[in-house]
């Protein structure tokens, strides 16, 4: 079975599950882009033509909320804390370093290679911890630009 | 017993105004405002119609209901200097090249700029240029100039049902934009232009082609004829602040002014409405006796049949198969003009002016072109018109009036009223009833303001059960309803655009409801005080039939009178499901349309790819959509649509196909 | 068939009869970034070597000692955290490698390892008690968290919850339900602090058939989560909170609205939603009162704004989160134009408590105005940052130096003076400084001096923060949250930003301040929603409280905190003995001298980063 087949039965499977009701729209598209990682044009399309909706609609939904993803994103995704109490132990200069070290230009926040992506959050509820880094699902506290180098070339190296 | 509140001081009385606005507006105070419009819901968002109110601070007076004994204030200093930092803001982030901005002095940011005394604008200028999009002939959208109001996306959706236009992104990164970021012509856009007469700014404008009419005005080689819509004569005096009950010295005035300026014939649109009828009145009856996919709808609103197209493919039979007036105009201004006026063909350049900017999409549709030439080489909106007017210094007001060119000039009052909504239905049965009195008869009923309105009256002791529509939700919603078998009828007109042509995209743009019930009424008006009513008494449209086309609804006349519609993608896309690396796989598409999933189409798919019994012999697809909705699931295979499917059928017929 | 409570909370009891001991891991957001799920599974398996016994689940068999996990705490910074019960013993800073001796010597016997306790100065605090962290909080909606299995419905019946949802809808009238609530004085956490009673009231008295209970669990702000860790901590009391609730005013079906971002709480606010269906609380004809109440959690998608009521239902429904002009209200046309009352987490959280012990017992607590206590999220420049929960009314002073122990610079050392100011309410609130810190907090007092309680966010900041660069990290928040629906919020927030990076890049003058604060005012007397309304109040507030550092930054050019790097210079002294450590870190080698002599920067290169600065062991870099 090849691997589109397996998402696109998935995404049928979503709009079955959400008995293809409109109002289920961001739980739908939540569903999709845990397939996808991100959310394609001719997904989003399907679902507004499933849903009877116009794609106009799904499309500023999509883009409304921040989590929802219209590009691929990177293999390796680093969220930097923004909250307040991280940005007032710098999580500024943090999120520079990681930018200069991956070459990312402004409104850049993937390598071309699509390797890397970069995200800044509103607060992981890791206050405690300022400032927090999540690589990969694996919360670093207390972090350094220099340390958050090190983790990127510890990724680097690995492959 | 009345309820009163306080307005600047005053007792005011008020009643059923759903906000303060409107208990406001009342009182002559023309709070400033971007985003209430009446016809669509509150959204509250321009914070121009603020006000205060003693005890509450301050509130928007569009999204607060009146409440009694409520003391408010229009025009205290905070309120201005609040009015005043909104215009400034909004002005910081629009593209500012007023002068050369198509919709400059009826733009309402710079009238309020105006009005609130802006002198300077203390912020960042933020302005953005955007390309223009010019996708469509019908429209021109440049997003500089956008200040979000959202009312084009809240009509899009609201009244028309269709949703072409929506935001996109959040804060101030949002705009306004087809699905994906497209271009209109990609989106579902049905160019009724209603967008462009909501917009405050420039951001939607109609597209205009006048430039190009002035160009074959002066080229020596062409002769150029025009043809005016009646509705172009109920409208236009409004700009030159000239009003008149009935619209004939308007119309008079027109014609001179399309003479001076160089037009070769000036023709009046009314005539072939006249023969729209005619033909229209004669097919109604025809597919009436035969129960041919009944009930007939009209089709002389382009945007009324692309919805139909876009949306109803099964419903597409129901239209009528009558060109509209434009076409009919374009058909005739062709094929016969050239003989008639003695104009070689290739110097003849046709030209129409409508109220609609829909018809500009439709003087292109192929379906309309004979030999890949189309009918209609320009058209031209009623502001085109004013444009022009004004461009050749000619003071409308003091102009004379002339006569229209015979013999497309001549009209019955039944071409008139056309422009109404439940005008086309008036007309019709002018001409369906039997009737030898020379009185029009005032169809009071088909008459009105309501969305749907829906009549019944016996002809040839059959009863006939007639709607009239206006506002494409409303059409969804009465289409919806035949589908399900909750209404029957057998005749329904549509008109995308609330009030009908009168209300058109392409005429002067209005707010105020009054002035396009004042239009409504000129045609009227100008129907009573028409010699003949009825479309088929027209002498003009006699001998045209007499010397041309035979009767209605001859061989000649379907060829020249009639045209075809056809399914059209709302939007297309394509899911990559498998891609064999071989350039000899056969294709396979499988529609995923709405009604073909629910009918199986994923099981087709999944057979399909499943195993290695393909392996890289097959591409396959899924498809939105083949356009068989009510045949599905539907396939295509290397090309060949297949309806009905089943996975073994299409197992097999892939084989088949390797075998090749 | 009617639930038992009785019966459910005599079976888990008797189900631990042969337990003796009780160790808790935090599994809280921050002890798991600190490796307490590593910790928790090293506890199993090395109980396992040892062969001590030991379950991680409550059967009637099992014997010796229960390891679970519980909620947050609240004293994230020392995590992961252990406590052994009955004992009463709190383990900080826990890592795999201290389990073996924890299972010898606290768990086989009860002898205490002094390395893991807490110390205050020199004393060794061995649990909670002795802790001045928890010493001086008033936990009530906290109580529960960090002790219970939030995974567990039945150890939260056995502890009595589930009691006062029976008898709201069992001994009480929806309009009893709403009279208690108001008497108590409660009001809303999530921001303005609207009477909780008096909402119901009004969505009690709405005619409409169905109606909606929402519990709002958008917790944005940058800098909070309290409400993250009751739903992580004590999911079941929230879901008490909403039952109660959809009593008093006849709603039949609810939300929870919870951060996509607080994946955990997601978790366990689903796996406590089903647990409470399967059980009989929720779900149809519930305690056998007639009534139904199916409920929904749905997850957020990310926007901030989401928090706005009408913003949240437009969520809900599937749209766009746009704020709607109100009115009309949730209470009367809310979720798919019903009545609809929306919560916070907090509040629902202390519904049970009120209706457990009355609304004399509650209004003891806290001020007139402002009863029940409040939870604060206390981060920033603070020696233990983490969740605490004190009652409303209580100081600054109380919070920031009692509780916390005190603020530290950028060293990470307390000292006395390092205190500048506390954000407080986070993007919608303002800053109190020195001069507030006896002020009780509650929600009348802080309006007064232009902050508010919000969701309950506190930033400690210290005098190495500047207090320009924190209102434009606010205005950069809210100016990406805003929806960009109405001009005030959209164009305002956007403008307002600019002027204040104009400030802090110096190109600011006295006029940018007099425009800054015109638009300030224009934006919150004019905007649509509570996000526009609230987003000028951290510029306000910081232009009210230290105007001195925004006259410094137009006038002088200068940032007095040394945070605004387009403001500051670097210079060498004469001190200088050319030892070349700073130009051999200086990542953009803007550093030259000979060695053994002065070096001198380079201020074109310079990117103003502070390392020569740091690295010098002679004092010699100064900073202009």
């Amino acid at each position: 079975m090849t691997s589109n087949y397996v998402k696109f039965e998935a995404v049928c499977r979503i709009l079955e599950e959400n008995n293809f009701d409109k109002s289920r729209l961001i739980p739908i598209l939540q569903s999709a882009q845990e397939e996808y990682r991100y959310l394609p044009e001719e997904v989003m399309s399907f679902i507004s033509s499933s849903l009877n909706m116009s794609p106009a609609i799904v499309y500023g939904v999509a883009t409304f909320y921040s989590h929802f993803a219209l590009k691929p994103k990177g293999k390796n995704i680093i969220r930097v804390c923004n909250g307040t109490a991280c940005h007032v132990k710098k999580s500024a200069a943090i999120i520079d370093a990681i930018r200069k070290k991956l070459g990312l230009k402004e409104n850049e926040n993937t390598t071309k290679d699509v390797t890397f992506t970069i995200e800044s959050v509103a607060c992981l509820g890791a206050c405690g911890l300022a400032p927090a880094v999540v690589v990969n699902k694996n919360v670093y506290g207390q972090t350094t630009p220099d340390k958050v180098v090190g983790l990127i070339d510890e990724i680097m190296e690995a492959r | 017993m009345g309820k009163y509140l306080t307005i600047n001081g005053k007792k005011v009385e008020f009643t059923n105004e759903r906000n303060l606005l409107e208990v406001i507006r009342k009182e002559h105070i023309e709070l400033p405002t971007f985003c209430y419009n009446s016809e669509l819901s509150v959204y509250g968002a321009c914070r121009l119609c603020v006000v205060e109110a003693t005890g509450r601070g301050i509130m928007s007076a569009c999204s607060t209901p009146p409440e009694p004994d409520i003391d408010i204030k229009t025009n205290t200093e905070r309120l201005i200097e609040m009015r005043k930092i909104t215009i400034e803001l909004l002005l910081a982030s629009h593209d500012r090249e007023c002068v050369t901005c198509a919709k400059s002095e009826s733009c309402k940011l710079e009238s309020l700029a105006r009005r609130l005394g802006i002198e300077e604008v203390r912020f960042k200028n933020i302005s953005r240029k955007e390309p223009k999009d010019i996708s469509t002939y019908a429209l021109v959208r440049d997003n500089g100039k956008c200040i979000l109001c959202g009312n084009c996306v809240r009509f899009c959706d609201e009244i028309q049902s269709i949703g072409a236009l929506g935001f996109v992104g959040r804060g101030s990164q949002s705009k306004v934009c087809p699905a994906f970021e497209m271009d209109l012509e990609s989106s579902e856009c049905v160019y009724c232009g209603q967008c462009s007469r909501v917009c405050p700014t420039g951001a939607i404008l109609p597209k205009t082609e006048f430039r190009e009419v002035w160009k074959a005005l002066s080229n020596e080689k062409k002769k150029v004829i025009i043809a005016v819509a009646p509705a172009v004569r109920a409208a236009l005096g409004e700009v030159f602040g000239v009003t008149e009950e009935n619209g004939t010295e308007i119309a008079g005035k027109i014609v001179t002014a399309l003479r001076s300026m160089g037009f070769a014939k000036v023709f009046d649109i009314s005539f072939t409405a006249d023969m729209t009828i005619v033909e229209e009145a004669n097919e109604f009856l025809e597919r009436l006796k035969k129960d041919d996919h009944m009930p007939m709808f009209t089709s002389c609103c382009p945007a009324w049949v692309r919805f139909v197209e876009q949306y109803y493919p099964d419903f597409i039979k129901h239209l009528s198969t009558c060109r509209s007036p434009q076409g009919m105009y374009g058909s005739i201004a062709r094929r016969i003009m050239p003989e008639f006026l003695g104009i070689p063909k290739e110097e003849l350049v046709v030209v129409s002016v409508m109220p609609c900017t829909a018809k500009k999409y439709e003087a292109r549709r192929t379906e309309l072109a004979k030999d890949g030439v189309v009918d209609i080489d320009y058209v031209i909106t009623t502001q085109e018109l004013a444009l022009m007017i004004e461009e050749a210094g000619l003071r409308f007001a003091d102009l004379e009036a002339s006569a229209f060119d015979m013999p497309l000039g001549f009209k019955t009052g039944g071409g008139i009223i056309f422009g109404n909504s439940g005008g086309v239905t008036e007309s019709v049965l002018r001409n369906v009833i039997n009737s030898n009195g020379d009185e029009a008869e005032e169809f009071n009923f088909v008459r009105g303001e309501n969305g749907v309105r829906e009549t019944k009256l016996k002809i040839g002791g059959k009863e006939l059960k007639l709607a009239i529509v206006h506002g494409l939700k409303n059409a969804r919603r009465v289409l919806r309803d035949i589908r399900a078998d909750k209404k029957r009828y057998d005749f329904v007109e549509v008109m995308a655009c609330p009030g009908g042509c009168v209300g058109g995209a392409g005429q002067p743009v209005y707010l105020d409801l009054a002035v396009r019930k004042r239009r409504s009424k000129v045609l009227y008006e100008n129907d009573k005080i028409m010699e003949l009513h009825k479309p088929q008494d027209n002498p003009y449209v006699q001998k045209m039939y007499k010397d041309y086309l035979e009767k209605p609804g001859s061989k000649k006349a379907r060829e020249y009178l009639h045209t075809s519609y056809k399914y059209r993608k709302r939007f297309k896309e394509t899911l990559e499901i498998f891609k064999s690396p071989s350039d000899k796989a056969v294709n396979v598409e499988v529609c995923v349309g709405n009604n073909c999933l629910r009918k199986g189409s994923k099981e087709i798919l999944k057979r399909i790819v499943d195993g290695d019994k393909f392996k890289d012999a097959v591409n396959a697809r899924a498809l939105i959509c083949l356009e068989r909705c009510s045949k599905g699931p539907a396939v295509k295979i290397n090309g060949e649509i297949f309806e009905h499917c089943a996975p073994d059928g299409v197992e097999n017929a892939v084989k088949e196909e390797l075998k090749k | 068939m009617t639930i038992d409570l009785e019966k459910i909370t005599q079976e888990f009891l008797s189900s631990r009869d042969n337990i003796t001991k009780r160790v808790i891991v935090c599994t809280g957001t921050g002890c798991v970034a600190n490796g307490s799920i590593k910790v928790f599974k090293s506890l199993v398996d090395t109980a396992k070597e040892l062969g001590i016994d030991a379950c991680i689940e409550l059967k009637k068999e099992n014997k010796g000692s229960f390891f679970s996990k519980s909620g947050c705490q609240g004293f994230c910074q020392n995590g992961p955290l252990i406590n052994i019960l009955p004992a009463g013993v709190l383990y900080t800073k826990v890592k795999p490698e201290d389990v073996k001796e924890i299972l010898e010597k606290s768990v086989k016997n009860d002898e205490l390892i002094e390395k893991l306790c807490y110390r205050d100065g020199n004393a060794v605090c061995k649990g909670r008690e002795e802790i001045p962290f928890y010493q001086k909080q008033h936990r009530m909606v906290l109580k529960q968290c960090g002790i219970i299995d939030p995974e567990n419905i039945r150890e939260y019946i056995a502890n009595g919850g589930y009691a006062a949802a029976k008898k709201a809808c069992t001994e009480m009238t929806d309009k009893e339900v709403c009279a208690v609530v108001l008497k108590s004085g409660l009001r809303g956490r999530g921001g303005a602090g609207f009477l909780t009673g008096r909402k119901w009231d009004i969505t009690r008295k709405q005619k409409d058939s169905k109606k909606y209970m929402i519990c709002n669990g958008d917790e944005g702000d940058p800098g909070a989560f309290m409400d993250r860790s009751v739903m992580e901590g004590n999911p079941h009391g929230v879901i008490e909170g909403l039952i109660i609730a959809a009593k008093a005013m006849g709603a039949d079906e609810g939300y929870i609205y919870v951060r996509t971002e607080y994946g955990l709480a997601v978790e366990r606010m689903n796996r406590a939603v089903k647990d409470a269906t399967d059980i009989g609380v929720l779900g149809e004809n519930i305690f056998g009162s007639n009534r139904n109440f199916k409920l929904h959690v749905m997850e957020g998608a990310g926007a901030f704004v989401c928090g706005e009521e009408t913003a949240l239902i437009a969520s809900v429904e599937g749209r766009r989160g746009m704020p709607l002009p109100k009115p009309p209200f949730p209470a009367q046309s809310g979720l798919w134009e019903k009545p609809t009352a929306i919560n916070n987490v907090e509040t629902l959280a202390a519904i049970p408590i009120i209706i457990n012990y009355g609304a004399d017992e509650f209004r003891k607590i806290g001020t007139e105005n402002s009863p029940g206590t409040k939870t604060f999220a206390l981060t920033g420049n603070v020696a233990n940052a983490g969740l605490i929960e004190v009652p409303l009314g209580a100081t600054l002073k109380r919070i920031i130096f009692d509780i916390t122990g005190g603020v530290t610079n950028d060293n990470g050392e307390v000292k006395e003076d390092n205190f500048k100011a506390v954000q407080i309410g986070g993007p919608s609130g303002g800053c109190l400084t020195k001069q507030h810190l006896d002020l009780p907090l509650e929600f009348e007092s802080l309006k007064k001096v232009g902050a508010m309680v919000g969701s309950g966010g506190l930033v400690v900041m210290s005098k190495h923060n500047c207090m320009v660069n924190v209102s434009k990290f606010f205005m950069q928040f809210t100016q990406n949250e805003s929806c960009g629906k109405c001009v005030l919020c959209r164009e305002g927030t956007k403008q307002m930003l600019l002027m204040l990076t104009d400030i802090t890049n110096g190109k600011a003058n006295e006029e940018t301040l007099v425009l800054l604060e015109q638009l300030a005012k224009a934006v919150m007397a004019g905007s649509l929603c509570g996000l526009g309304k609230t987003a000028p109040n951290p510029v306000l507030s910081t232009l009210r409280y230290f105007r001195d550092e925004y006259d410094a930054h137009v006038k002088d050019k200068r940032c007095p905190a040394g945070e605004c790097v387009n403001l500051l210079s670097y210079t060498i002294m004469d001190k200088c003995v050319g030892c070349g450590v700073c130009a051999s870190k200086c990542h953009v080698k803007a550093i030259s001298g000979e060695k053994g002599k002065k070096h001198i920067v380079d201020g074109l290169k310079c990117v103003k980063c502070g390392v020569c600065m740091a690295s010098c062991k002679f004092s010699a870099v100064a900073r202009g």
